[in-house]
């Protein structure tokens, strides 16, 4: 389902990126701009952790890695694991790659059966789901063997991986949203392509200008991928959250998410977005130079670096309400219950070795979670993911609550949806939604015993 | 039963059996393995019926009964409670089936009638002499090879509101724009539009099938008492057809009821979930949110549907035949 929505679409040259296999991985790795150079603060850290008795010195193991990397960050990965095999004697890794929602929907029967992944990639607002269905396992003694801790990543990310007063998830980067913008349209309109609008009446200001120039400034998309991220980040900034902190009810449709939402809805009605926008059509309007900002995630700076003629550039997100904030998801490393004692261990020096080895991920187009890595020199000429990195002092993640990815897209979403397609009042709309929203959050809560 | 006796487990059951009817057994074995012929034909498709169909249909009834996540452990048994909170007011599952069940029949409504008449027409043009006409029934057929996914990314890129290809040439002709995608009725158009252009093909080469099998005979003994088109059609056509209909309109409402791919991938729902419909909601449930019990009684309900409609249309054309 979303093999669609999620826009890591494959262009040709991903394709043939692909197909090209994984012998071709440096070259590909050189391609991404990062350089393939060995990370000094990473080296530092492994030693660090063999020191502390967390690398992995048992017999040889092997462990299946799984993960949805279909797009061109999969041969980094690929590359990635490469490596690691090639310096580690008793370990060895097998990666197997497949879409995001065929993932989701196969990793927990193949678990079940012993045929799945030992360690795998999930993302942060699915944790909580597959821990408490029992798909993944506890990673606190590994993470205190390693000697991975709060220090090295954001708040909120590695927050976002305890569920239970348990950690189940190491996080490997963030995707923050980020605010695309046309430098030609901005000429075009008389602004400065330099400055992007930071602020709500700058921002503001600008739609007018492009609109005095017959263009819609910002196109606003009525499903999740992007209008229900860029909802979210809104809420947020707007003061609010999307559920109370319990995860007992529905939070979207108090004012802060009426706020959010009449503003998405006033861009319609004033003519900077086209009404009854279809998916992905906004982002297919930036790239056709059509739609002058554009708010999507930092996966999809590949694409419009790939667009011939288009003359772009990103920002973080504007603030449009009472603070700032943006949306982010995030990659975190998981292991299953498959996995017996030593696969555990070594998958412990996997991820840590990957998670300090994570500049050449970032080349791939991603902000890694580890402090270190991003505090390195190359790192800041990585013009997109520095900018964007900007973010993680207020970036949220959805909350984790086991089922909550069947509670914001179906029914929050709607919510959304009807609201900025002018078939019912943002305040109504949220209600319905929260409503429903609310039977949902029960029925999981028994389900899933409490949480 | 007793044709194989060696097999009978008890030995008292073997000499009542004997005692019963002691002849056929032992004096015409060939009679009794003749007999068997047509059950041992059977027996493999028999087989992969039990294993594929019959074991998980009663499988699926039993989850049903409980709140199912094959995951947990626990999968509290709750007896018919998954079925009558599709009946409870105020239920949120019940809210959502009944108006996936709404745009499934919609669905129906929309595309069995044009699905039974157009294929009709174009095999009716298909079936007369023509040069080229092979390659029409070719052009005419070959949509339906595609697959759902290459049909919904196709018509996605065509329909879309303001950067697609249709409205573009309509805006061209000086006709506004139409939410083809996310608008009430607009997006039945377009399902139920991208589902009869891609699988007329099938029907109209079943029709064609069933055309070829009327005699020439019956429309030349027609021509000879003076009937026109019009009476050759109502009166020798369509009699004719009246099997290969029965047929169609079984499989077309079958087909309709379980439309998924066309909704999930071409309107996604919109607007709100006016369009998504019964199979893609009991998905949603039963794979997406782990609720396999409410799935599974959806499923109940959606498949005695689907019968008892079946039902109907053999009625129907029976009674016609009568």
């Amino acid at each position: 389902m979303h093999n669609l929505k999620h826009p890591a679409a494959i262009d040709r040259r991903t394709f043939l990126r692909l197909t090209a296999g994984a012998g071709a991985g440096v070259a590909l790795a050189a391609c991404g701009g990062g350089g393939s150079a060995p990370v000094p603060g990473g080296a530092e850290q492994e030693g660090a952790a063999v020191a502390s008795g967390g690398e992995y010195s048992g017999p040889a193991v092997e462990l299946a890695f799984w993960n949805g990397f279909t797009g061109a960050d999969g041969p980094v990965m690929g590359d990635l694991v490469e490596q690691f095999n090639s310096e580690h004697d008793n370990i060895a890794v097998a990666q197997n790659t497949q879409q995001w929602a065929d993932f989701y929907a196969s990793v927990p029967t193949a678990v079940t059966s012993g045929n799945g992944p030992d360690v795998a990639i999930m993302h942060i607002d699915q944790l909580a789901t597959n821990a408490a269905r029992n798909v993944i396992i506890p990673l606190d003694p590994i993470a205190e063997g390693l000697g991975m801790e709060a220090a090295n990543f954001p708040e909120e990310v590695w927050n976002g991986g305890i569920y239970n007063d348990q950690r189940f998830g190491l996080p490997l980067d963030i995707h923050p949203l980020g605010f695309y913008y046309n430098k030609d349209l901005m000429e075009q309109a008389g602004l400065d392509p330099d400055s992007p609008p930071q602020d709500m009446d700058s921002y503001m200001a600008a739609l007018e200008a492009f609109k005095g120039e017959d263009i819609r400034g910002m196109w606003v998309s009525p499903f999740l991928f992007t209008g229900g991220l860029s909802f979210e980040a809104l809420v947020w900034q707007f003061g609010g959250q999307l559920f109370s902190e319990d995860g007992m009810t529905a939070t979207f449709n108090e004012q802060p998410g009426v706020d959010a939402l009449t503003w998405m809805r006033s861009l319609v009605e004033d003519g900077h977005s086209p009404a009854n926008v279809d998916q992905d059509a906004d982002h297919i309007a930036f790239q056709n130079g059509e739609n002058a900002f554009h708010w999507n995630g930092i996966w999809q700076a590949a694409a419009y670096r790939d667009t011939d003629g288009l003359n772009w550039g990103v920002a973080p997100l504007p603030q449009i309400g009472s603070q700032k904030a943006a949306w982010a998801g995030s990659h975190n490393f998981v292991i299953t219950s498959q996995a017996d004692e030593n696969q555990q261990q070594a998958a412990g020096t996997f991820i840590s070795w990957i998670i300090d080895h994570s500049l050449d991920w970032a080349a791939a187009g991603q902000v890694p979670a580890n402090q270190e890595v991003r505090e390195d020199p190359e790192f800041e000429e990585l013009e997109v993911q520095s900018t964007l990195a900007e973010q993680l002092d207020y970036v949220q993640f959805p909350p984790s609550i086991p089922g909550i990815g069947g509670v914001i897209d179906p029914v929050m979403v709607q919510g959304y949806q009807v609201a900025i397609l002018g078939r019912k009042e943002p305040q109504k709309a949220l209600d319905d939604a929260a409503n429903q929203a609310n039977q949902l959050l029960e029925e999981n809560r028994s389900q899933y015993g409490g949480g | 039963m007793s044709t194989q006796p060696e097999q009978l487990a008890e030995p008292g059951t073997l000499r009542q059996q004997h005692q019963r009817e002691p002849a056929p057994v032992a004096a015409a074995p060939g009679r009794r393995l003749e007999a068997l012929t047509p059950y041992l034909f059977l027996a493999p498709y028999l087989l992969l019926f039990t294993v594929f169909v019959l074991v998980p249909a009663i499988y699926g009834f039993w989850i049903s009964l409980h709140s199912w996540d094959f995951l947990l452990p626990a999968k509290p048994f709750v007896g018919f409670q998954n079925y009558t909170s599709l009946f409870t007011e105020g239920s949120l599952t019940g809210f959502n089936f009944w108006q996936s069940m709404r745009a499934t029949w919609t669905f129906v409504a929309y595309s069995v009638p044009l699905l039974l008449v157009i294929p009709l027409l174009v095999a009716l043009v298909l079936n007369r002499s023509f040069p080229g006409r092979t390659v029409f029934r070719a052009i005419y057929f070959a949509p339906y090879v595609l697959g759902v996914a290459v049909i919904g990314i196709l018509f996605r890129f065509l329909l879309d509101t303001n950067i697609g290809l249709l409205n573009s040439f309509l805006g061209a002709l000086g006709i506004d724009r139409i939410a083809w995608l996310s608008e009430i009725p607009w997006v039945w158009v377009s399902l139920v539009g991208a589902t009869v252009w891609w699988t007329l093909g099938f029907n109209a080469i079943i029709y064609l099938a069933g055309l070829q099998d009327i005699g020439r005979d019956q429309y030349e003994a027609a021509e000879v008492d003076g009937a026109n088109a019009w009476n050759k059609f109502w009166h020798i056509t369509i009699p004719g057809l009246r099997p290969v209909l029965v047929l169609v309109t079984t499989i077309t409402i079958l087909a309709s009821a379980n439309m998924f791919g066309q909704s999930l991938l071409i309107s996604q729902g919109a607007p709100g979930n006016a369009t998504r419909t019964a199979i893609m909601y009991i998905a949603e449930e039963g794979l997406g949110s782990f609720r396999m019990g409410n799935a599974a009684a959806m499923s109940y309900l959606l498949m005695l549907f689907l019968i008892a409609t079946s039902l109907a249309v053999f009625a129907f054309f029976r009674r016609w035949e009568d």
